[in-house]
């Protein structure tokens, strides 16, 4: 277990942290995660990576704190907040730091946009892996990601960022 | 090629879709090569793609910039667990969950997802399946089939062939390992966590030879850590 836990214990933190937007609840998250992993061993059948266990229990138990806070339940707000507070478009041109505002942009995606990109992106999952995860069927996960990148170049456009697509 | 050159507004294109899948490098071959068939035919296709891959290489900043989770968690986790009835995972369990996990650290590009996966898919299951028959048997007894007594009549086929628990670079991929395998004659029987047990051969070997036999193992590249074992 303490292998396991060393290996997989800092992508289970970031993703539960991209999806509830609360260090000390991921936290707590990864504890409950790893636990039902404890628990549940014997019903791991192998036909997935561990990875793609584990980050399917964490979405599934951030979903259910998210729901539990009443007061993180509106993502489009957060993520309205999060861009006003952002750099205005004229001073994020200014600064050429496209690499920034992708950042702030990123993190502006709704919940549903940012777990898709992250799987795909950072935790380098398959479109069958991102599909099992999210527990929707493949096709969608890969229009999913579409829209996601579409909002995604929307906001930058916002925020004064060209960058030859669309 | 036109097809493919879709605005916002249209249905995206079936390979624009896969394009985020291939900058990640988690498209299997077949897929990859139509990708980069269309964009080496396909300006737009590329803009969108080179897009892509800043949208990849800020994702990855963006979440590696998250942190990492205090001791405090590790340390509310394991007191839980040992407030758990005790459990004892059976051995095939164990190995399934060794090999599963140790794929599981290695990046989709170090796999390749390629046809060596399969090849080595083979060699692990024959390991599990061994390892399983060893804890179900007697090692290295027979009975013989026509005398039937109170007890079994055994004997010993004397020293094992040997053995060693091996830690693989993290960088090793799929096919370094069939190749070392093959090449030490060597067969996977079992796993914890991230070290492999490995048997190389079927005879016995002298205690210098055993030595040897370590040596070159630890000066494999792809190999960390190389201990004689039972």
């Amino acid at each position: 277990m303490q292998v396991l836990y060393g290996r997989h214990h800092i992508r289970v933190f970031r993703f539960g942290v991209r999806l509830v937007r609360d260090e000390q609840v991921a936290e707590d998250l990864i504890s409950e995660v790893f636990l039902d992993v404890w628990r549940q061993a014997g019903k791991f059948e192998g036909r997935s990576a561990v990875s793609t266990w584990l980050l399917a229990i964490t979405r599934f138990k951030a979903l259910s704190a998210l729901r539990r806070r009443k007061d993180v339940e509106l993502d489009d707000e957060a993520a309205n907040a999060i861009e006003d507070a952002s750099d205005d478009p004229e001073v994020s041109v200014q600064k050429k730091d496209t690499s920034q505002a992708l950042r702030n942009c990123l993190s502006a995606l709704s919940s549903e946009h940012r777990e898709i990109v992250d799987l795909v992106y950072y935790h380098e999952k398959s479109v069958e892996e991102v599909a099992e995860i999210v527990g929707i069927p493949e096709n969608t996960v890969k229009t999913r990601l579409f829209y996601a990148r579409k909002k995604l170049a929307e906001l930058l456009k916002a925020a004064g960022v060209e960058r030859g697509w669309p | 090629m036109m097809a493919m050159k879709k605005t916002l507004e249209q249905e995206p294109g079936e390979i624009e879709m896969l394009l985020p899948w291939h900058a990640a490098g988690t498209l299997a071959v077949r897929d990859a090569k139509r990708v980069e068939e269309a964009l080496a035919c396909d300006a737009e296709l590329g803009r969108q793609y080179a897009a892509i891959r800043e949208e990849y290489t800020a994702t990855i900043g963006l979440n590696e910039s998250l942190g990492a989770p205090s001791a405090h968690a590790m340390a509310k986790l394991f007191t839980a667990i040992d407030s758990e009835p005790a459990r004892k995972p059976s051995i095939s369990s164990r190995i399934s969950a060794g090999i599963s996990g140790f794929f599981a650290s290695l990046s989709p590009r170090t796999l390749a997802w390629s046809a060596s996966l399969g090849g080595l898919a083979l060699v692990l299951q024959a390991g599990v399946i061994g390892a399983v028959l060893v804890k179900n048997e007697q090692p290295g007894t027979f009975q013989t089939a026509s005398l039937s007594t109170d007890r079994p009549v055994t004997r010993s086929l004397g020293p094992e062939a040997p053995r060693a628990l091996v830690r693989f670079a993290p960088d090793a991929s799929v096919s370094d390992i069939t190749k070392l395998l093959a090449t030490y004659q060597a067969s996977i029987i079992d796993a914890h966590g991230d070290m492999f047990r490995l048997q190389f051969g079927n005879r016995a070997m002298s205690k210098d030879d055993v030595a040897g036999l370590m040596n070159r193992l630890k000066s494999e590249k792809i190999i960390n850590l190389a201990v004689a074992a039972q």
